[in-house]
């Protein structure tokens, strides 16, 4: 056991644990957070959601019919139903007394006061008997502890969809973040293209400063860039936002996209020149396509900053219905609802799930091999 | 009428000189090989005619027009890289066509003269493949196809074949003679550094080194007739053998002593000025003869034999300079520290003077 290929094995073993380890650790909060989203919130409330898979056990407080509909069969007055109403459950405890809610199993006819009489059946269905009317407009209290299927359901969705307002906040939030990815994505493929391929005088240093940028902190020019389009006259407006993200996005996108560009082979562009294709030719039909790998990686990192921000949201747009984006509405729903976990839970999850399907729909540019042909060993 | 034509021209990387003075003329149909050590600027030197590098001295003519700032695509050259420089993204036809598309031909044109090309190079079945699902031959055809369909006077092949394997290497060079055979309007521009690709493509070399031309000929004529040490080193392998020799006579026939003490007789005629200079004489390892005779050339212990089945070759270390070789023909038994004895016939012998230049064949 103690050859080389024993040790590897088990240092394989221990990565594989800890990748495994690791990887469950970061799902199963938002997995939670999925369950948690699609239960009923009357469930939500009374357990946690690791026990949403398995029937769990409530203590209900349920009210018979009222006086209103009690029928005399001989001498007693009489009131029937079922406690579950039209739904079904299991009956394991009932009881008539708040201090006492589980005291007798189901089937017992048990003596209340003044000669009433109370059986619960398992199926949940009651028959109360009284010697003298009944008169209680609101029936009487009955405790009864059930089994009960868990009940998933999308009506917290709809609920925060269309009654919280974060459908209106989605669709704002889309409209920031489409043009504040694509903007900066064609502007920075440009210049990444010149600052690689194309010779012109200052091209490194024109390249330090724009890398340059990336150490300035975006939080100082917040307000010198409201001031200006509150003068220009496109302060809190979604062309303000979009050229501000557009901005602040751009110094990282050249980067990436110029060291990506310049790493492809020079003898496919040179052979693209000897082809007669111009600069601009060259751009779209070779760098375009082959760049789409590192295109598609920037635009997740864009549209995730994009649609995560909250900063620059509130600083560049109103926080009326036409403006409020998402992350917005989630911190005023925070304040608002912060109790109601279902609101919060579904909230939570209808904004990561758009980032989730850019994220699903664009990981496979992200697996390389693009390039594979065009050079030996490539 | 000269195809191409190279006037001084010369090559400054900042102010580090690449190329001087180089002075070349390239006729129609001509199929020019430029061989030289690495970092020769032989690749420099086809860029610069492709216009891929500027030419920072002299002029680049073709068919008589100057070239120099003309770029690449209206020069009528076509280049086929080491790299092969696929499209990646497209596939083979519209690898091939992409020339054609950017120069706005006819579609149905594109579609002819595509399959044309494609049938020529055997390609027809791959056509509609990205270059990715292609072997490294294929690849290669393909970048020569697509040099074809441009269809132009010069075709520019920068080291095409040192991405393939032996056996792939030989038959793609193959292919590239009989391309030219083919085409036998067209020019071709070879770079190569290897010396088998060299001699049996070109109708001429080019020897470059050392910033310039060292010399030009048909492959034989520098194998027999190298203008100085460097060539004669250079063509030929194993490289041939140079003797470090004092000269004791001048004359008709030149007389040099030789290190270990033996006198060569040179039939080429010296000056007297040139007595006691320190010359070399060159001798090329299968006209080494192994002879048991006082009068030896050059006497030896083996100090390493390579068996190839087709020849032998015995090495023997020297105390200074490259060990000498011995080319013998077939299988022969030999063993190692073995004292051997080899003379030269004269006529075959070369002669370099203190400046390393040819004696016999430089005026």
């Amino acid at each position: 056991m103690d050859s080389i290929v024993g040790k590897s094995s088990a240092l394989t073993w221990a990565v594989n644990i800890s990748v495994v380890l690791l990887v469950l650790l970061w799902t199963i909060p938002t997995f939670g957070l999925l369950v948690s989203s699609v239960r009923d919130k009357d469930q939500l409330v009374s357990s946690g959601w690791w026990t949403s898979f398995s029937k769990v056990e409530r203590n209900l407080i349920k009210r018979s019919a009222p006086a209103s509909e009690q029928s005399k069969v001989d001498d007693l007055y009489v009131l029937t139903g079922n406690v579950f109403g039209d739904k079904k459950g299991v009956v394991t405890a009932f009881g008539w007394r708040s201090q006492d809610p589980m005291a007798f199993i189901p089937g017992d006819s048990v003596p209340l006061r003044k000669g009433k009489m109370l059986q619960i059946n398992a199926d949940g269905s009651y028959l109360l008997t009284s010697p003298i009317p009944f008169t209680s407009k609101r029936g009487s209290r009955l405790f009864v502890t059930s089994i009960e299927e868990p009940i998933f359901t999308l009506n917290n969705y709809s609920e925060v969809l269309f009654a919280e307002g974060l459908g209106k906040s989605f669709l704002n939030t889309m409209t920031v973040t489409i043009p504040a990815t694509i903007i900066p994505i064609l502007i920075a493929a440009f210049a990444a293209y010149a600052l690689a391929w194309m010779e012109f005088p200052g091209r490194a240093i024109f390249l330090a400063m724009v890398v340059g940028l990336l150490v300035v902190p975006l939080q100082m020019s917040l307000i010198p860039l409201l001031k200006l389009y509150t003068d220009v006259g496109i302060g809190k407006s979604y062309l303000g936002i979009w050229l501000a993200h557009t901005g602040f996005g751009l110094p990282l996108a050249i980067y990436l996209l110029r060291n990506y560009i310049a790493g492809l082979p020079r003898e496919i562009i040179e052979s693209a020149r000897v082809d007669g294709a111009n600069e601009f030719m060259i751009f779209v039909k070779i760098i375009l396509p082959l760049t789409f790998p590192a295109l598609a990686s920037f635009a997740i990192f864009q549209f995730l900053w994009v649609w995560n921000d909250l900063l620059i949201a509130t600083v560049f747009l109103g926080n009326n219905e036409e403006q409020l984006v998402m992350t917005g509405r989630l911190r005023e729903l925070l304040g608002s609802r912060g109790g109601n976990w279902e609101i919060l839970t579904a909230s939570a999850f209808v904004s990561i799930f758009v980032p989730l399907m850019v994220f699903f729909s664009l990981q496979k540019y992200l697996v390389r091999g693009l390039l594979s042909g065009s050079v030996k060993g490539g | 009428m000269a195809n191409l034509k190279l006037i001084n021209a010369g090559k400054m990387y900042g102010n580090v000189p690449v190329l001087t003075d180089i002075n070349l003329e390239i006729k129609k149909g001509e199929l020019i090989v430029f061989v030289g050590p690495s970092g020769c600027g032989k690749s420099t030197l086809l860029r610069m005619i492709a216009g891929l590098e500027k030419i920072t001295s002299g002029g680049l003519e073709i068919d008589g027009e100057l070239m120099n700032d003309v770029p690449p695509a209206k020069r009528g050259i076509a280049m086929v890289f080491q790299s092969y420089a696929l499209y990646p993204h497209l596939t083979v036809r519209d690898n091939m066509s992409f020339a054609l598309k950017i120069a706005k031909v006819a579609k149905d044109e594109i579609k002819t003269i595509v399959e044309e090309a494609a049938e020529s190079l055997q390609l027809t079945p791959y056509l509609d493949r990205l270059p990715k699902a292609l072997s490294g031959g294929q690849r290669q055809r393909v970048a020569i196809g697509r040099a074809i369909v441009r269809n132009p006077k010069i075709y520019l092949f920068d080291e095409p074949l040192s991405n393939l394997d032996a056996a792939l290497r030989v038959a793609t060079r193959i292919e590239i003679a009989q391309l030219k055979e083919k085409m036998p309007e067209s020019t071709m521009i070879y770079v190569t550094h290897d010396q088998v690709e060299a001699m049996t493509l070109a109708t001429r070399i080019v020897v470059l080194n050392n910033r310039g031309i060292e010399q030009v000929g048909t492959p034989l004529e520098l194998y027999e007739k190298p203008l100085n040490k460097f060539v004669a080193t250079f063509i030929g392998s194993p490289a041939m053998n140079i003797l470090p020799a004092k000269v004791v006579a001048t004359g008709a026939v030149t007389s040099l002593t030789l290190a270990n003490g033996a006198v060569a007789e040179v039939p080429i005629n010296t000056a007297d000025q040139y007595l006691d200079n320190d010359f070399s004489i060159g001798a090329r390892p299968e006209d080494m003869l192994l002879t048991q005779s006082d009068e030896y050339l050059f006497k030896g212990n083996v100090s390493y034999i390579e068996a190839l089945g087709e020849i032998t070759l015995l090495y023997f270390n020297r105390e200074e300079g490259a060990p000498v070789i011995v080319k013998i023909p077939g299988i022969a038994h030999f063993e190692r520290d073995q004292e051997l004895k080899f003379t030269v016939d004269p006529k075959k012998l070369q002669m370099f003077d203190a400046l390393d230049i040819s004696c016999k064949y430089h005026d």
